[in-house]
């Protein structure tokens, strides 16, 4: 999900014996459930995936803050009101524990972020939706959280330390997400005609920009194997997919809403949901940039960054007028 | 009238809407680590407007909840000061709006700690906390931007200079004040005046920013005559439950 | 600022810190991540909005991350290389001006 177009540059898979001494002992490791940390030697091409994915990943949560936070000011009762405020406080943190992890790798924070503002850094698709409705909100929660629980378990186990390390804090905090979201579906689906209708509409608009946030389907997704091997990745998009929608759709039919997919259907045969085909180009039409809210949130991610500018030197300013203040003092 | 009911939606309201005004700037600030922070102090003030409003609610008696008062009450049934309801601005003047209330709200929750009634001494020793640790922010970035960069200095001027007829209002006494104080409830509102001024002073001074010139007083939010920001704010604030009338959330 | 500064953006940033957390009483600080501050004072504020969401008797440290010494990794009983002393092996916390080539 995280890892939407990170190509590793890897063409093949190179075995042990073709490795030398040290890719050997640095493959040895994770295959053994060594984590590697910042100090270890790594390939380069470990290095730049791990930056490109973890750097989108912390991306993510800087713009996903974004549909979010364009609630806040309409919740419709003060406890929702601090919920998501916590909530998207929350997704601030998660991407901080993420920006410190890529920093590990020999990148500063303020050029992974420049390449955000620029289009060059990428993050993840769904956030360039837009939240229409309160029970936009609650559909959040409930299917993008969801989806990002899903991704975000297994690379709790991936190989490089640091990310795994932040994983863990960031799922400790994501299980509250998701529940915030369904109990504001549940109480929509509860409550007035008008609420009902508000939660199905939110839905309809979620549910395929959430499933296909899962990534391309795993044939058209090349070079994974090397991610793979690196235990970068941890699971294929559709198996990571299927997992979100087998779990999903009880929950749908607990709210007594209906997935705007006639193809869904129980497979018995297979022990999963069979689900209906995937509209792959509008998915890679939002990834290039022409989704509905692709401008915006980029437009103001630079507006913030521009606008603070004043306010970020000037604190830099005076932090280095104390410090000689400090250095005469003593001298 | 009941004053007492009265000041507590004072002090309900100002909480109210400074939170939501700083809640704006979510998802906005200047850097990662500042959105975090000023995010914590809306949700601080947050928390207290419902201690408040709860409590308000409780002493009207008329079984209205927090909810009922801060999102079915109009423009002119609302008791906060005016300062609040000043708009965000840029950063600077949020942060400047920021210190020039936490002055006074860390000295007001200091007397109204000391309350002869225990539910109020009880929310201000909270509240106290709280507003220890904002009145600390607020004061530290007031010295960083005002002792920054000169275009720093020169926008945390203009800030103060902006906000300053509105640094008056809280110190001036009426019947809600004068019963309260006389009843030990609260402090008398004129006290807060020195030990605000003091707080003040000697930050601006460390700030290097000049105290402003008076350019007169302006009053009402208190007693419910505001500025044309407030409609606005509640507009947005209120919009669902207006639109979807008895709706539970 | 120099022109070369001004146009370089770590050398704009925020300096970086390790913030080291102890959450109970009896337990010892651990290693919790990192954050841009501008000096030690903020950077205990910012870590206590970040990693504690301010819960009380929790005690913080803040480390510049140029200012930690990390031991090499290696198996070898070789004495450590002090030239590698710096936690992360990657050269990008020495920002270089601008024109400089091939570093």
């Amino acid at each position: 999900m995280y890892a939407q177009l990170v190509e590793t540059g890897a063409q093949t898979v190179r075995t042990l014996q073709e490795m030398d001494p040290q890719e050997r002992a640095f493959q040895g490791k994770i295959n053994a459930g060594i984590k590697i940390e910042a100090k270890d030697w790594m390939p380069e091409g470990y290095r730049k995936t791990l930056v490109r994915q973890i750097s989108q990943h912390a991306h993510s949560e800087y713009v996903g803050m974004l549909p979010e936070a364009n609630w806040i000011t309409r919740a419709p009762t003060l406890k929702r009101k601090a919920i998501l405020m916590a909530k998207v406080q929350d997704e601030a943190g998660h991407g901080l524990y993420l920006y410190s992890a890529v920093e590990t790798l020999g990148v500063s924070r303020d050029q992974t972020y420049l390449d955000l503002l620029s289009g060059k850094a990428k993050y993840s698709s769904i956030f360039n939706y837009p939240t229409l409705t309160w029970a936009d909100i609650g559909a959040i929660g409930w299917l993008v959280d969801g989806s990002a629980i899903v991704n975000q378990v297994p690379i709790c186990r991936c190989s490089y330390g640091p990310y795994a390390r932040a994983m863990v804090r960031v799922c400790k905090e994501e299980s509250f997400h998701q529940r915030q979201g369904f109990e504001i579906m549940l109480t929509l689906c509860r409550g007035t005609p008008e609420q009902k209708q508000m939660a199905q509409d939110a839905l309809n608009r979620w549910w395929w920009p959430s499933i296909a946030m899962h990534g391309p389907a795993d044939e058209q997704s090349v070079n994974s194997a090397q991610s793979m091997a690196w235990k970068i990745k941890l699971h294929s998009n559709d198996e990571l997919r299927q997992k979100f929608i087998d779990q999903t759709v009880p929950q749908a039919e607990f709210l007594g809403l209906s997935i705007p997919d006639p193809d869904l259907q129980w497979n018995e045969a297979r022990g999963h949901y069979d689900y209906g085909a995937i509209d792959w180009e509008d998915f890679f039409n939002v990834v290039r940039g022409f989704g509905p809210c692709n401008q915006e949130r980029l437009a103001a991610r630079n507006k913030a960054w521009a606008e603070g500018a004043w306010f970020r030197e000037a604190l830099q300013a005076h932090a280095a007028k104390q410090e000689q203040r400090n250095e005469q003092k003593v001298a | 009238m009941n004053p007492k009911l009265e000041y507590l939606l004072r002090l309900g309201d100002n909480c109210l809407v400074l939170s939501q005004q700083l809640a704006a700037w979510c998802g906005h600030g200047p850097a990662l680590e500042e959105d975090l922070a000023l995010t914590n102090v809306a949700l601080d003030l947050l928390g207290q407007a419902r201690l408040w409003l709860s409590y308000a609610g409780e002493v009207e008696g008329c079984g209205r909840d927090e909810d009922a008062l801060a999102y079915r009450r109009d423009g002119f049934d609302f008791r906060n000061l005016l300062l609040v309801e000043q708009p965000n601005g840029h950063y600077g003047d949020t942060i400047a709006r920021q210190f020039l209330f936490d002055a006074w709200h860390r000295h007001l929750l200091a007397g109204l700690s000391q309350s002869s009634d225990a539910r109020i001494a009880e929310i201000a020793q909270k509240a106290a906390k709280e507003v220890r640790y904002h009145v600390e922010r607020s004061a530290g970035l007031m010295i960083a931007l005002g002792d920054g960069t000169e275009q720093s200095r020169a926008r945390m001027q203009a800030a103060l200079d902006k906000l300053w007829p509105y640094t008056n209002e809280w110190f001036e006494s009426d019947a809600v004040d004068a019963h309260c104080a006389a009843e030990g409830l609260a402090p008398a509102a004129p006290s807060l005046a020195a030990p605000w001024r003091a707080s003040v002073d000697a930050v601006l001074a460390r700030a290097m920013l000049a105290m402003p010139s008076y350019t007169g007083h302006q009053r009402g939010g208190r007693q419910g005559v505001h500025s044309e920001h407030l409609g606005h704010l509640l507009t947005e604030l209120q919009f669902l439950q207006r639109a979807y009338p008895g709706a539970q959330w | 600022m120099s022109q070369s500064n001004a146009h370089h953006p770590a050398l704009h940033e925020w300096p970086l810190w390790e913030v080291f957390i102890r959450s109970q009483h009896g337990l010892a600080h651990k290693h919790v991540g990192s954050l841009h501050a501008v000096d030690g004072a903020s950077a205990i504020q910012h870590a206590r909005d970040v990693y504690t969401r301010r819960n009380e008797g929790v005690s913080i440290w803040a480390v510049r991350a140029a200012d930690v010494v990390a031991s090499s990794p290696g198996d070898k009983e070789a004495l450590f290389d002090a030239s590698q002393s710096k936690v992360y092996r990657h050269p990008t916390f020495y920002p270089m001006p601008e024109g400089v080539k091939h570093i």
